[in-house]
């Protein structure tokens, strides 16, 4: 049995890490625990989880200004309660995270999750991800030391930057108690151009050709097996800002795109939906969102993160060895592929290599049976030097290796 | 500023080092005469001087490689350098160091537009970047003010900014990738042209890391389409406290721009005597604010912006018409340091980043910490991000007036961080702010940082002496204290 603790203030966290430091005794580290079938499954040898710390009780926005675009909360405070926030304002995280819960059957998610797990939405290719919205952190390291990182200001060199290394390190470092990252002003509207019935090399092409011109496309996305309203081939762009430029840029994006397949608009709810469900990876998401657990027949799920022209090849190679369906996001930089057959993930080899023969990247295996995460390499494998290196780094933070054990790589 | 004792042994191996230097990096790219080496013994902040003990110039990561193994195994210090523009003394050498200079480095390998990046060598300048590609309508964001000269490499280790970072980002922001060679000789790459590199995000860490964890071999970097249109509006306010208001209001109706800029009245002043483009002289805070994108969206907020300003009672308000005129706007701002340079015989930058609403307490305790020290100061200020650059005018030939110049500019960091701010937003610790970095940061968070530094460089021998005030050897960092039998956490919630 898994004892949880639930701090609700960082002097406790500090309480807890010290403890579970000074016992050698490995501990969980989550939000609200959506994303928990994202990684390997934890545990280092023999060592077992005894105790999971639970950072829900740290929750709620601790300042939030608008005209200076800066928000901090507790790591545990509900993403949706951010968001909520800043839009009420007019403003937006611009990384557009997604809701992943969903790809786990599940709902919701913390800041703290969505940090540490670095995740980003369509805007990626112009706005960045999330470690390019961080501006400071506090923490826990495995140490039970409570340290900070960067600050509130937008600019600032005073140190390493520490928040980028715990941005997506997935617990393995340090337990984050507080974060503050910059938002943006939303758009004011956005519209969509849809374009029809194109292969996927024309659409990669035309999604590289679309971003290169100065029509500042927001997002590009192909749907080889269309959206819930268009049964075949989709390729979006979204141009957002105020509406006299959108207007402006719509027509010379019309333009570009025209002669490609049948061109169609989608007004500002429209283009919202569309992107809300690119982002969700709606067409991926697990369909046991009652019992919140993928069942161990579920086909893997990978996250492709390529050489965004080299998509449609890479795509072509991958499916000749695994059949199953894909969605190309941020002009082909990221590939999402739900596998229909290889169960017990043994594709894994192929695919990577493939990504290495294409320009490089990295394959992530979002989703898998325990069993399959636990043979197969969940995160990219690294380089022997690189992985040397990382493992310095975790050891800096968590010597004795008792933060998140074995999540990202086995024995970090 | 107290720099490392030089290690004698080291000094004392000097020949035998440099003839290992030969063998690695032939003909002239090994420098040990002192004359050869003067030109290396300080960056862009003249106040500190040192020569190197040698000099190397490689040109493959081989060489930089087979360097960096031999210093690590001879325990020889390395002080890696770009252009050597640092404001914050961070490409100063050390006697008993290698000065490694990347100027070599300086050819762009690869133009890939369909993947809207770049494959440059460290020692490319920032503005060759954009040059490479301006033909084709790209050009590379970031751009300090002396992107004519610092080189890419040192934009990395700086993680360095410039007016339209606001927009676009910093340099962390605009790279996908380097290769890099650590202390002991490993050559790594981190990224490349997929978005988001993999494992911990070490790419991050390497970019601002001021040349203690290793030597950028590579750089990868986005490039942008240039936007169609700019212009700019040149508005002046009687008050910094309205110039401050007129930027949030900018920022708080959705707006972001290309670039924003404020100058105080000295700044403006000596400006104006410079460059002659016609800023007003009756303001106390002058605002450059630039729009870019398609030529409907600029002149729609050119209009949104002059209201805006209009509605705050500015004293004067110029939209430029023509590309002539918004590069006059801007002259003055870009040659704010040289003009200051024509009124004093010396100055000194600094650059700390406040809350923007903090501005005109700052400013107005700046003026009377001026007087405090009896020097002027003029202000340049990245009004957007809330990035400062106060130069202290100061004569160092009077005696006395360089070490007040400093502890006018320390007084003036430590007021940034009381007021929320940090020590620096884009110039780096360096050795200038190093003694100030408990500042901001207690002792574990130095300790922590260390330790990262550790698992870079379990030695300690790159770039030795900068950034962090306190040193501690590694072996002493890495050990736990353990409070070992203390009762779980009695308070604690569990279930
Ligand atoms: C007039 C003037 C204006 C300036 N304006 C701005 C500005 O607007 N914005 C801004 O951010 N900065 C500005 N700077 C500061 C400076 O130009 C930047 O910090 C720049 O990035 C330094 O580049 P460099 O090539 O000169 O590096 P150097 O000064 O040679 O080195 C800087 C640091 O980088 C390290 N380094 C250099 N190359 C490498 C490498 N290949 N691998 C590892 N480490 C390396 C060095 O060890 C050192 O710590 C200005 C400086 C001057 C003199």
């Amino acid at each position: 049995m898994v004892e949880t603790l639930k701090p609700e203030t960082s002097e406790q966290v500090v309480e807890a890490i010290a403890w579970a430091t000074g016992e050698e005794a490995p501990v969980e580290i989550l939000g609200t625990g959506t994303k928990r079938g994202f990684g390997r499954p934890m545990g280092d040898g023999n060592r077992l989880i005894g105790h999971a710390v639970d950072l829900s009780g740290l929750s709620g926005i601790t300042l939030y200004e608008p005209e200076e675009l800066v928000l901090s909360a507790w790591a545990g405070t509900p993403l949706a309660e951010i968001e909520a926030a800043v839009a009420e304002k007019g403003q937006m995280l611009a990384f557009e995270p997604p809701r992943f819960a969903r790809l786990y059957g599940g709902e919701g998610g913390t800041l703290g999750g969505m940090i540490a797990c670095n995740l980003a939405g369509p805007r990626r290719p112009k706005a960045g991800s999330a470690r390019d919205h961080i501006l400071g952190i506090e923490a826990v390291t495995g140490r039970g030391e409570l340290v900070k990182s960067g600050g509130r200001v937008v600019k600032n060199v005073t140190g390493y930057d520490l928040s980028k290394l715990l941005t997506g390190s997935f617990g393995t470092l340090a337990a984050l108690t507080q974060i503050t990252i910059k938002v943006l002003p939303a758009a004011e509207t956005e519209e969509t151009i849809l374009v029809s019935d194109m292969d996927d090399a024309a659409a990669v092409d035309l999604m590289s050709a679309a971003l290169n011109s100065s029509n500042e496309v927001s997002g590009a996305a192909h749907l080889p097996s269309g959206t819930g309203a268009v049964p075949g081939p989709v390729t979006a762009f979204r141009i957002e800002g105020f509406a006299p430029s959108v207007a402006a840029r719509g027509d010379t994006l019309r333009d570009l795109v025209g002669g490609h397949g049948g061109v169609s608009t989608l007004d500002r709810e429209g283009s919202r939906s569309l992107w809300a469900s690119v982002r969700d990876v709606d067409g991926m998401a697990a369909e046991t969102a009652e019992t919140g657990e993928t069942g161990d027949d579920d086909m893997p799920l990978w996250r492709l993160s390529v050489t965004p022209n080299r998509a449609a090849d890479i795509v072509s190679a991958v499916l000749a060895t695994v059949p199953g369906t894909v969605q190309y996001d941020w002009a082909g930089g990221l590939i999402w592929f739900q596998a229909e057959t290889d169960a017990d993930g043994t594709g894994h080899a192929a695919i990577r290599s493939i990504l290495a023969a294409h320009g490089g990247g990295h394959a992530t295996l979002v989703r898998a049976s325990e069993d399959v995460r636990r043979t197969v390499d969940v995160f990219e494998p690294q380089p022997a030097p690189l992985a040397a290196l990382s493992a310095r780094v975790k050891e800096s933070f968590d010597p004795r290796h008792i933060l998140n054990p074995g999540r990202m790589y086995s024995g970090v | 500023m107290k720099m490392p004792e030089p290690d004698a042994q080291t000094l004392a191996r000097r020949d035998e080092i440099v003839a290992a230097m030969h063998a690695f990096v032939p003909g002239e790219g090994v420098i040990s005469d002192e004359t050869g080496m003067a030109v290396y013994e300080s960056d862009g902040l003249t106040a500190y001087r040192q020569l190197p003990m040698i000099v190397v110039l490689p040109e493959t990561v081989a060489q930089v490689s087979a360097i960096m193994r031999y210093c690590n195994e001879n325990a020889v210090k390395i002080v890696p350098r770009g252009a050597g523009t640092s404001l914050s003394g961070g490409a100063l050498p050390a006697a008993d160091a290698i000065t490694l200079g990347l100027g070599k480095f300086n050819r762009v390998l690869e133009v890939d537009y369909e993947n809207r990046c770049a494959v440059v060598q460290p020692g490319v300048t920032n503005l060759g970047i954009t040059h490479a590609v301006e033909a084709d309508g790209f050009y590379y964001a970031p751009d300090p003010s002396s992107q004519i000269a610092c080189t890419i490499g040192g934009n990395v280790a700086e993680n360095s900014g410039g007016v339209h970072c606001l927009k676009y980002g910093l340099t962390t922001n605009n790279i996908l990738g380097i290769e890099m060679v650590l202390p002991d000789g490993e050559i790594l790459r981190l990224g490349g042209k997929h978005m988001d590199s993999e494992g911990y995000d070490l790419l991050g860490v390497m970019t601002g890391s001021e040349g203690l964890l290793g030597v950028i071999t590579e750089v990868t970097v986005r490039i942008l389409p240039k936007p169609t249109a700019a212009r700019a509006l040149m508005i002046g306010f009687e008050s910094s406290t309205a110039g401050g208001q007129c930027v949030a209001d900018i920022i708080g109706a959705g707006i972001i721009p290309g670039g924003m800029e404020m100058m105080d009245r000295p700044a403006i002043k000596a400006a104006e005597a410079f460059v002659q483009v016609g800023y007003p002289l009756n303001v106390e805070a002058l605002l450059l604010v630039e729009l870019d994108g398609p030529p409907v969206e600029v002149d729609y907020l050119i209009g949104r912006v002059r209201e805006i300003a209009d509605g705050l009672g500015a004293v004067s308000i110029r939209v430029s018409e023509s590309e002539d005129e918004r590069n006059q706007f801007w002259a003055g701002r870009k040659a704010a340091f040289p003009a200051i340079g024509r009124l004093t015989p010396d100055y000194y930058c600094m650059d700390g980043t406040i809350p923007r609403h903090r501005l005109p307490e700052v400013l107005e305790r700046m003026s009377v910490l001026s007087e405090k020290y009896g020097l002027g100061v003029a202000n340049v200020f990245h009004a957007g991000d809330g990035n400062l650059h106060p130069l202290i005018m100061y004569d160092a030939n009077k005696p006395g007036e360089l070490d007040r110049a400093e502890n006018f500019g320390s007084d003036i960091l430590r007021l940034c961080v009381e007021v929320g701010g940090v020590l620096t937003g884009e110039h780096g610790v360096g050795v200038e702010k190093r003694d100030l970095m408990s500042e901001v940061f207690t002792e574990d968070d130095l300790k922590q940082q260390q330790r990262v530094k550790c698992a870079f460089d379990p030695n300690q021998l790159l770039n030795p002496g900068k950034v962090f005030p306190t040193l501690h050897r590694c072996a002493e960092l890495g050990r736990m204290h353990i409070h070992r039998g203390k009762m779980p956490f009695p308070d604690i919630p569990r279930f």
